[in-house]
């Protein structure tokens, strides 16, 4: 296979003291999606803040096409071609939703190609075609997370970060998210890197997957074999199906390791 | 008087807004303003919108200057050491302007000499250059934010800066750009109001309290509120002077500014409204 358009080895990236990823490892495929799963405080966020520039790493590299970006200013990171759609959407509350999307393509310029992608992001999501008038405030959870997956494609990104989409969704409406996310990925070619707590989601749609806990990757696989262990049926599947959304917190009884 | 307190709370909310540090310099920069704009005109023999155009493009580049040299460095420490320094700040540049132009108190030659008189009412060109003034900077700024890829991009910024650096929307020039716009606002508004009170080193004190009420006035935080806040304040001390005993003065409008924020904490135009989760 060719070399991985994003290849993080060994970081370790810290709050103050408190080190919150202990030497991470992962390659990301061009064109493929790969999901990096766990519970709260597993240490997602950081490391996708780590891959964008938002926090630096104390040790290790990120390596996008082949260049070291680690301690790179985000806005650096961001015009190379990595877009992070931000847990809990970030929207910018008092533009309108159009105005959202075009600082999302702020870095751009070229306007013919910017209207472009202006059709095509209302193609794949028509209620912000709808709203494009209405402050991003005032749009619901589930229409500010498709502005803020908009927004980040409106770059016209290489690769797509995105952190946990499914926050705070209806079922329904969590399935035409992750459906859009895959057409974007084929349609446009767009990698992408997906972190998720709902892992039944995230591995119907993902390539590859990494399990990630207290700051370690504990597994890592294709996602098909991924749906099969017992572990994850266990104790990322299970808990699915008892319907707990929002606060899904478990006791964590570690097999692995 | 009321524009003038508007468009220095227009300053000190633009910085707030984008960069939640409360700039207390900011009526000294107005004093500088108006003293490189006497200069220009007094020493230098240059006509007064040449130097009204040279002291706000300097003050507003000074004003960027500060941030990328000074205030970027303390962002994150605590309000209260950032409130201090911007003080210190004022005091330093009202040093400054002591030692260079002296402390006496200055004229500054204005072309609004003359008067107007409608429907039996005076008015002076100087009143109404400072309402023109006015009016003309906050329709221009307001287009800027609003019809600017960059004005657009400060608005967004303010709401959301950690979105913005995800956007690759260049936040520290940003804030020097807002530095920027904010003291030549200032500037602006202390060579309007340089024939009312005369240029001298502290001119810039009193307004500065007053335009701060004003702000809160019209909800820190607010565009429009600022200036309208400004107003307000212009138009109690107007009246409080007209009607009330010696004194009321220069304290009717805390008086009001402290109802106010009994009966309403938020501001005139203050929101409460938060981001939805
Ligand atoms: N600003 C911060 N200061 C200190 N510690 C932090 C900070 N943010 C996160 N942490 C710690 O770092 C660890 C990883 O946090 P992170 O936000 O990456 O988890 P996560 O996997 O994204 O969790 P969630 O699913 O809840 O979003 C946690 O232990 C958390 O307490
Ligand atoms: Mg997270």
């Amino acid at each position: 296979m060719a070399e991985p358009i994003l290849k993080v080895s060994n970081i370790e990236t810290y709050y103050g003291p408190i080190m919150a990823i202990r030497g991470v490892s992962f390659d990301v495929p061009k064109s493929s999606i790969v999901t990096i799963l766990g519970a709260n405080g597993a240490g997602k966020t950081t490391v996708l803040k780590t891959v964008s520039g938002v926090m630096d790493p104390q040790k290790g590299n990120v390596v996008f096409e082949g260049r070291e970006i680690q301690r790179q200013d985000p806005d650096k990171v961001m015009r190379l071609g990595i877009s992070h759609v931000p847990e809990g959407r970030e929207v910018f509350p008092f533009l309108s939703v159009r105005e959202n999307l075009a600082m999302g393509a702020y870095t751009r310029r070229d306007p013919d190609g910017v209207a472009q992608d202006l059709e095509a992001v209302f193609g794949y999501f028509p209620v912000l075609k709808e709203r494009a008038d209405q402050r991003a405030g005032s749009l619901s959870g589930g229409e500010q997370q498709m502005l803020a997956i908009s927004r980040a494609l409106m770059a016209r990104p290489k690769v797509m970060l995105l952190d946990e989409p499914s926050l705070g969704l209806s079922p329904k409406l969590v399935r035409d998210i992750f459906e859009i996310v895959v057409r974007i990925n084929r349609e446009r070619g767009v990698t992408i890197l997906l972190v998720e707590q709902n892992a039944n989601m995230a591995l119907q749609t993902a390539d590859y997957g990494y399990v990630l806990e207290v700051g370690r990757i504990v597994m890592a696989d294709t996602c098909q074999r991924l749906l099969e262990k017992e572990d994850i049926k266990e104790f990322y599947l299970g808990i699915k199906e008892q319907g707990a959304r929002g606060k899904r917190r478990w006791k964590k009884r570690k097999t692995w390791r | 008087m009321g524009c003038i307190y508007g468009l220095v709370a227009l300053g000190f909310v633009l910085i707030y807004k984008a960069t939640e540090l409360v700039n207390f310099a900011q009526g000294d920069l107005l004093m500088l303003g108006a003293f490189v704009c006497y200069m220009s005109v007094a020493w230098w023999g240059l006509p007064y919108w040449a130097g009204f155009l040279i002291a706000v493009v300097a003050i507003a580049a000074f004003g960027a200057l500060l941030d990328a040299l000074v205030l970027r460095r303390v962002i994150g420490q605590p309000q209260f050491a950032v409130v201090m320094l911007t003080i210190g700040l004022g005091a330093m540049f009202r040093t400054f302007a002591s030692v260079t132009w002296g402390s006496e108190i200055y004229t500054l030659p204005t072309p609004f000499g003359g008067v107007w008189t409608v429907g039996g009412v005076t008015l002076s060109h100087q009143y109404l250059s400072i309402v023109a003034g006015t009016l003309i900077l906050c329709g221009g700024l307001y287009a800027f934010f609003n019809h600017t890829r960059i004005g657009i991009a400060m608005q967004a910024t303010s709401q959301n800066q950690l979105a913005a650096y995800y956007m690759g929307i260049p936040v520290k020039l940003i804030f020097s750009l807002v530095w920027a716009i904010s003291a030549g606002v200032a500037a602006a508004a202390g060579i309007l109001l340089a024939p009312v009170t005369l240029i001298d080193i502290n001119m810039g004190l009193a307004v500065a309290l007053k335009a701060f009420a004003a702000a809160v006035l019209g909800g820190f935080g607010s565009i429009p509120g600022a200036v309208i806040g400004g107003i307000v304040i212009g138009l109690i001390e107007l009246y409080a002077g007209a009607t009330l005993p010696e004194g009321f003065k220069d304290t009717a409008p805390y008086i009001v500014l402290l109802l106010m924020l009994i009966v309403r904490p938020q501001g005139l135009f203050g929101t409460l409204a938060r981001k939805k989760v």
